[in-house]
């Protein structure tokens, strides 16, 4: 079979073509023929089907999206907006800090160690492509429950995996979750998060501009990884003695990522690119569509010169091979030599490929003849935008009219067996068997990272600035109300950022979901968005950019929708930060904050299967003023230490103060179960010295911020009330959960 | 004085091991492993990290590279050398020390506040520590297993050759412990854990790990 | 084409947690027919035609001083179709 050209599609228009196979809808493909005034050829049918997909094109997601542009918060801070490949806000001294949080859910699944690998290795190329030095990364994880074989199957291969990339990158993992819930068995998710950071002058940009400038792939050799769909068309348009064998998982090398890294830094210093877009999702289709979009708008690329690994693939498979560790830069023709001398030092494979041209076409040939010449913007931009129905589920009316109905302790006995029951469950114990398999030293400048509440870096050594991370997400509450649930994820991030005397700065979402032909899921996704951006309008944090990962289910079940929200936040001095706990004796225990009976979606009811109730109301502007506090606190250094309460209540932040340091407390609280197993939002326990106890109340006073003491530390145990838990006992409970379910 | 810190393809630690060298108050010289030149340095580190990926096996292509060349003549001669984890196992694949680096015994990624004791404060990178001083610094590799037969083993311990040893727990079924070695001569040191993400509270468990800089900076200067 | 393979495993009394681990997975999976397990690795050599007694003994050099670690691995070399 030959060559499918532009020339043949012309002369062929009544070829059959397999559209649906490769997902696209019979208005898709007509769509198509009506932009290119003829039927595609393979090669375009390809770079269409795949840069139209959900995943590449956001068509059920973008309208609802726009809010974060619409509802999008006046903010000086904001360099990089939406639209980039990785938001940009500006944190003084001149440095600019780009973070962003992407999902790798599916791959993960099939091969756990890989996809999850590769997901370390996107998200960092997303960073790197905005022109900074990654310089940390985060972790979120969601399994199905804890004992299912399964889960003993996926979280060692995705733990080795996260590290095993991560490490080798350089890049210090400060934080992160572990979350398990029936919901995501089948189905885990696996969301990453890096930060880097840069003189503001050092910011690119994702965008082809100035005619006869060069287009130059760099990195790893493409191969066939990741074309599983795609192969549908190499054996239509090739004989059946070529190899059909088509590995659909993506591969990863952090080595060539590692020198990637360097190689672009040395080129980004020396001012060598006009643009640069790293190759993801959809590989060379995405990159060139994207790159010329965002610039003059013409480009042509002699797909033939791409370096192969493989060199049987068909020009339908280099564009869409989703080989990993590659980039695509546009460079002046003058700066090529010196590209191309860095590289070599590195080691970096290097080809130019194309060059920008006036016009508004992207324009590829294979061996001089033309198979691709479509308008850019139809592939990158203007896919299909889906309007999907959606329906509030009847779910939503019945559980939140039936009262959770819970047993809550009393007695010293019951409260002990609650206390270390929370400390021992998968979601609320220690985290070192997951944890110790990432690096958290490398490149010397980690301040805080897990167990704290936040992720913190040093920016400058000097100055001694730097920035915090935090991810939330509770997906129980999202169930239970996802507009409220949005909020609160919102509102317990930045508050997380705050406890360490950060002040939150900007915002990014990772939002998985289920299948959006649903019309309920689409509903929880509607509102979740719009609750996110009512709440980042209402705190001023704007949103920098995110991820939205649909079709998160088995069957027609979907999981839980679980919205995970990232906030950065700036400190002037790493220095002063405030620990999540004490070291010393004789310090004063306040809880900031209402405690109300907030146990639906609770861990405490999770653990005793109820999940009915109504969620929390947020309440933003109370949340604004304990961040005010927070951080008027730190500024006039009152906190010995400040931890935030989420899952698990007190009781599970008591837990986490006293074995932090092993450093007891001695606490006394009325309406004991509840005011230790509730969930309300808007609440942190501080210790201060005694003598500065004045200054609390008084800021208290300021900001309207209801402040009661619960107790003191010292000792060896964690007595509340009546009921003496001793410290050895609690940490037994707490440490040993990990290890004996996974060894 | 000046302390070389050279760089392969994949090391990672390379800035933080300069970084404690400048603050020792010696001159950190960054070396790339493609040039023979050793800029006349008077010591050099061989920092961590996964130089080529840990292709293969840990340093073994490292070893091959042309800074490796004059290391081992200047090592030959005298020169201070210290390989921290990846440079411990380069070291190891150059036979400039003995044994070999494997993988930790329960096959996972480990990173540790690890307690050592040093054990021979002799060597020109352990002076300004007191014998069987205890320091707790950080531990964070895949492959920290020292392994060796039982006649190299016997040797390392009868010459005093076992610089650190672990405390507690064997974190990764290093034989005897061990934690760091020397050569026969004691210029060269292979240490597991790692120093320099110790020099300040701020970002390390402690300050302790700055000790193995400040005793070079003491070695030369005498 | 032929190839030299080079077969590399561990020298029997160095610990092999790999192979061991391997080994207690077996039994759970519901094969109880190994002993013991030992992991080692495999290097297929691609030569033009049929591989020379230099070519093998080169390859055997390479074996000693490149693929395997004396220090902790022995190694074998064969000629495969």
């Amino acid at each position: 079979m030959s060559l499918d050209t532009v020339a043949a599609a012309q002369s062929s228009p009544d070829t059959k073509q397999p559209f649906a196979e490769l997902g696209l809808k019979p208005d898709e493909y007509a769509r198509i023929k009506e932009i290119l005034g003829r039927r595609p050829t393979s090669s375009e049918l390809a770079m269409y089907s795949v840069m139209w997909s959900e995943h590449c094109s956001y068509k059920s997601s973008k309208v609802h999206l726009k809010q974060f542009s619409e509802k999008a918060p006046k903010s000086a801070a904001l360099l990089v907006g939406i639209g980039e490949n990785a938001g940009v806000v500006d944190v003084g001294q001149g440095y600019a800090v780009t973070f962003k949080i992407e999902s790798h859910n599916h791959p993960s699944f099939i091969e756990p160690y890989q996809g999850a690998a590769t997901g370390i290795g996107g998200i960092v190329r997303d960073i790197l492509t905005m022109g900074a030095r990654p310089i940390a990364v985060m972790d979120p994880l969601r399994f199905g429950p804890a004992d299912a074989p399964d889960t003993r199957r996926v979280l060692p291969g995705i733990v080795a995996g996260i590290g095993g990339y991560g490490n080798c990158l350089g890049l210090p993992n400060i934080g992160g979750e572990v979350v398990f819930d029936q919901t995501y068995a089948g189905n885990p998710l696996v969301n990453a998060l890096c930060v880097g950071v840069m003189k503001h002058s050092d910011i690119k940009l994702a965008k082809a501009a100035g005619a006869g400038n060069l287009v130059v792939l760099f990195g790893a050799k493409t191969g066939g990884d990741g074309i599983g769909g795609v192969s549908v068309l190499a054996s239509e348009t090739f004989d059946s003695s070529r190899s059909t064998k088509r590995p659909s998982v993506q591969v990863g090398d952090p080595f060539v990522e590692k020198l990637l890294i360097e190689c672009s830094l040395e080129i980004f210093a020396e001012d060598l690119v006009v643009g640069i877009q790293d190759l993801g999702g959809a590989g060379l289709s995405c990159a060139t569509s994207e790159l010329a979009s965002g610039g003059s708008g013409g480009m042509k690329v002699a797909l033939d010169k791409v370096p192969l690994r493989d060199p049987s693939l068909s020009p339908e498979e280099i564009l869409m091979s989703e080989s990993q560790e590659r980039m695509c830069a546009i460079v002046e023709p003058h700066k090529l030599p010196r590209f191309l001398e860095i590289c070599k030092k590195w080691d970096v494979t290097v080809t130019a490929i194309g060059e920008v041209t006036d016009g508004n076409r992207l324009e590829i040939t294979w061996n001089g003849e033309l198979i691709v010449n479509v308008p850019p913007r139809t592939v990158a931009h203007e896919g299909p935008v889906y309007n999907r129905p959606m329906a509030q589920p009847a779910y939503i009316d019945k559980v939140n009219s039936q009262k959770v109905k819970l047993s809550i302790p009393h007695t010293a006995t019951e409260i002990k067996e609650a206390v270390l029951k929370l400390a021992a469950a998968p979601n609320l114990a220690d985290k070192s068997w997951v944890t110790s398999q990432y690096d958290k030293y490398v490149q010397g400048n980690t301040i805080q990272s897990h167990p704290e509440d936040s992720g913190m870096v040093r920016i400058d050594e000097t100055t001694h600035l730097g920035v915090a991370i935090s991810t939330d997400a509770n997906a129980n509450w999202s169930y239970l109300n996802p507009y409220q649930g949005a909020k609160l994820a919102l509102a317990e991030a930045a508050r997380n950022i705050a406890t360490a005397g950060a002040r939150p700065l900007a915002v990014t979402n990772c939002l998985n979901f289920g299948s959006p032909e649903d019309p309920g899921v689409m509903w929880q996704f509607a509102e979740t968005v719009r609750g996110l951006a009512d709440g980042c309008l209402a705190m001023g944090l704007p949103v920098t950019g995110g991820n939205v990962s649909f079709y998160n289910q088995t069957g027609t079940v979907a999981i839980l929708p679980t919205p995970v929200i990232g906030v950065l936040g700036v400190i002037q001095d790493v220095r002063t930060r405030t620990p999540m706990s004490f070291d010393t004796a004789g310090l004063d225990l306040f809880l900031l904050g209402q405690t109300y009976e907030d146990l639906s979606g609770s861990e405490w009811a999770f653990l005793h299967g109820e999940r009915t109730g109504q969620a929390p109301t947020a309440d933003l502007a109370r949340e604004m003023r304990l961040i005010e506090l927070l951080l008027a606190g730190h500024a006039a250094k009152i906190f010995h230490a400040a931890h935030d309460l989420s899952q698990g209540g007190l009781s599970a932040g008591l837990t986490e103060m006293v074995l932090r340091y092993s450093v007891g407390a001695i606490i006394a609280l009325e309406n004991v179960g509840v005011a230790l197993l509730s969930e309300s939002p808007g609440r942190v326990v501080v210790a201060i010295d005694p003598k500065k106890v004045s200054d609390l109340r008084e800021l208290a006073t300021t900001h309207s911020i209801k402040v009661e003491k619960i107790g003191t530390t010292g000792g060896d145990s964690l007595t509340i009330n009546d009921c003496v838990i001793d410290l050895d006992e609690l940490r037994h409970a707490h440490t040993s959960t990990f290890p004996r379910l996974f060894g | 004085m000046r302390v070389g810190v050279i760089t392969f393809p994949g090391t990672l630690d390379d800035r933080d091991a300069a970084r404690a060298v400048n603050r020792s108050g010696a001159q950190a010289v960054l070396l790339w492993h493609g040039d023979t030149d050793l800029k006349k340095v008077d010591a050099v580190i061989l920092p961590g990290g996964f130089s080529y990926g840990d292709y293969l096996r840990a340093g073994a292509i490292s070893r091959f590279s042309p800074v490796m060349n004059s290391v081992i003549e200047a090592a030959g001669e005298g020169m201070p050398v210290l390989g921290i984890c990846n440079g411990f196992q380069v070291l190891c694949e150059s036979h400039l020390l003995p044994g070999a680096l494997t993988r930790n015994s329960d096959l996972h990624f480990l990173c540790r506040d690890q307690e050592i004791e040093i054990t021979n404060n002799m060597t020109p990178w352990t002076t300004t520590f007191s014998l069987k001083e205890r320091i707790v610094i950080p531990l964070k590799n895949g492959e920290g297993s020292f392994q060796c037969d039982d006649k190299t083993l016997a040797q390392l311990e009868d010459e005093g050759r076992v610089v650190a040893r672990y405390v507690g727990e064997n974190p990764n079924g290093s034989r005897n412990l061990i934690a760091g070695i020397s050569n026969e001569r004691g210029n060269v040191v292979g240490l597991m854990p790692h120093p320099e993400h110790a020099i300040d509270p701020l970002t390390g468990p402690t300050a302790q790990g700055l000790g193995f800089f400040t005793s070079i900076l003491n070695s030369m200067v005498k | 084409m032929a190839k030299i393979v080079v077969e590399v495993m561990l020298k029997p009394e160095i610990l092999d947690p790999q192979g061991n681990a391997v080994a207690s997975a077996l039994p759970r999976l519901g094969f109880s027919v190994a002993k013991s397990v030992r992991q080692g690795k495999r290097f297929e050599i691609e030569v033009e035609g049929e591989p020379t007694a230099s070519q093998i003994a080169q390859v055997e050099k390479a074996a000693e001083v490149l693929l395997s670690n004396p220090v902790i691995e022995t190694y074998v070399v064969r000629v495969e179709k």
